[in-house]
């Protein structure tokens, strides 16, 4: 099964998508992790207000099978996350890119982060 | 190296996702986890179990040497007739829980976990050697390696069974087809000129079979059942949905709620304990603590607030403190809330206690329940 891997978006390795607009990146998950942990039950979210770096550990998304750590693919500070994927977490699943989206992030450098995956190169790291 | 069944193209073809469990390449899913267990329920499911291991027994000794092993008594059974029983060491601990089936009246198939299966043998081997008045006439035959398995599982599954296994039973219990057997009873049926053994049983709380086979002849039956399963709308379920669908009703999962430092009787298996048939291994503390009780007890639960799911290893917390440690939980399927099992002191066991679960250090409201979490719906006339 290919999963998405959108155009407009950039990507960690680790699996996650941001899509940076005026400074500000909303960040989820891809398709293809969604798809390896399938059955998504439960979300946890960072609190609105924490500063999170690249890289860090900052949101947890539970499958029937196993816990896993999200990590935050830009630097900055958290200034909203999504109530809807705490209250239905198959979201995440069945709208990865869309509704399913975690929190959003206020950069802390002006300029886009550089670290980050193009589509095509995620999409590489996959085998999409 | 990670060890493979006869199954493992065929879950290759199928798109099973493998993982490593017990030292053997299984898959965990085909599908997801909540598909595959909601077909099992509904419909029907097929799980390869052929990393299971056999141990044959034979011999006019065989009865009388099991008995002295294993804590249910083997002589119960009736030729074709299957139990759980439990192989323990002298202090009580659990060295493994196992499916005792009497093929023939001096020959027992025992199924044991995977993880097991050396462990265990050892154990047996040992324990004739101990008993020189049953050492000649008690053979002990590891056979794991020449025989595949795989269990139909759900209440669809009865539907096709007799087209999968066509005709009377050649051995084990006479009935004349398969879906005439009871739970806990085996057939035996001749497949290419071989035997395969057909069981009522499984690990799952639906009704169902489990089919122990010659090697070889694993996958063309593997594959003639996923074709008479189409019919039922059946789907390949792998160890997740095995392990969330046992979970629901209560069956132990060794290391998980058993292990060698935990005994039957803590873990709520007293019934699977015989203390009438004379000493078996293990059968002094067994009965010393049936009379008096042990410091832990075996309990299920269910979240009573969301949460993230119950996880083994999470600390049960009563009364503000901590008292115990679940060793099962999920998030169940069918009931769409957080359930396990959880091994706590006597004081807080009761149906009703309030617990609370820690969770990357919050704590959750939870409550003991009487077992099974979940019940088979009954049709009702």
């Amino acid at each position: 099964m290919s999963s998405q891997v959108p155009s407009d978006l950039l990507y960690a390795k680790s699996h996650e998508w941001a899509r940076v607009e005026n400074g500000i990146a909303t960040v989820g998950i891809t398709d293809h992790a969604q798809h390896e942990l399938t059955d998504i039950v439960f979300v946890e979210l960072p609190a609105k207000g924490r500063q999170v770096k690249s890289g860090e550990a900052c949101a947890v998304v539970e499958s029937v099978k196993t816990a896993s750590d999200i990590y935050s693919p830009v630097s900055g500070e958290v200034i909203e996350t999504n109530p809807a994927v705490i209250q239905d977490p198959s979201l995440v699943n069945s709208d990865p890119y869309a509704t399913g989206w975690f929190f959003k992030v206020r950069l802390s450098s002006a300029e886009a982060p550089g670290d980050l995956l193009t589509p095509q190169a995620y999409a590489a790291q996959i085998g999409a | 190296m990670l060890k493979r069944t006869p199954l493992f193209a065929a879950h290759q073809r199928l798109g099973g996702k493998l993982i490593e469990f017990g030292g053997w390449e299984m898959p965990v899913q085909y599908t997801s986890i909540v598909d595959e267990h909601l077909c099992v329920r509904r419909a029907a499911g097929i799980f390869d179990i052929s990393h299971m291991g056999e141990l044959l027994v034979s011999g006019t000794g065989s009865a009388d040497f099991l008995n002295r092993c294993l804590t249910n008594d083997i002589r119960k059974l009736a030729v074709g007739q299957g139990q759980y029983t439990l192989l323990c060491q002298e202090n009580g601990g659990v060295v493994d829980d196992l499916y005792a089936y009497r093929l023939d009246s001096e020959l027992y198939l025992l199924i044991l976990n995977a993880s097991r299966i050396e462990v265990d043998v050892a154990w047996f081997q040992a324990r004739l050697a101990a008993l020189p008045e049953l050492s000649g006439t008690t053979v002990l035959d590891p056979a794991s390696d020449r025989f595949g398995a795989f269990a139909v599982q759900g209440p669809r599954v009865v539907e096709y069974i007799d087209a999968l296994f066509p005709g009377p039973s050649m051995g084990g219990t006479a009935v004349s087809k398969a879906s005439d057997l009871k739970k806990n009873q085996l057939g035996a049926w001749t497949v290419s000129g071989e035997t395969v053994w057909v069981a009522r049983t499984g690990y799952t709380g639906e009704d169902g079979f489990e089919v122990i086979t010659p090697a070889p002849l694993t996958e063309s039956l593997w594959n003639r059942a996923l074709e008479f399963g189409q019919a039922v709308r059946q789907q390949p379920c792998g160890l997740g949905a095995r392990d969330t669908l046992r979970t629901e009703v209560c069956f132990p999962l060794y290391g998980h709620e058993l292990d060698e430092v935990t005994t039957p009787i803590e873990a709520g298996l007293s019934v699977f304990v015989s203390f009438d048939k004379g000493p078996f291994l293990g059968s002094d503390v067994l009965a010393r603590q049936k009379l008096e009780g042990t410091q832990k007890r075996l309990v299920a639960f269910r979240m009573t607030e969301k949460s993230p799911p119950p996880r083994p290893g999470y600390a049960v917390w009563a009364g503000g403190a901590p008292v115990g440690v679940a060793v099962s939980g999920t998030q169940s399927p069918s009931l769409q809330n957080g359930i396990g099992l959880a091994y706590v002191p006597p004081a807080v066991a009761e149906p009703g206690t309030v617990i609370e679960f820690e969770v990357r250090g919050r704590r959750f409201a939870a409550e003991v329940v009487r077992k099974p979490l979940y019940r088979k719906v009954t049709k009702t006339a």
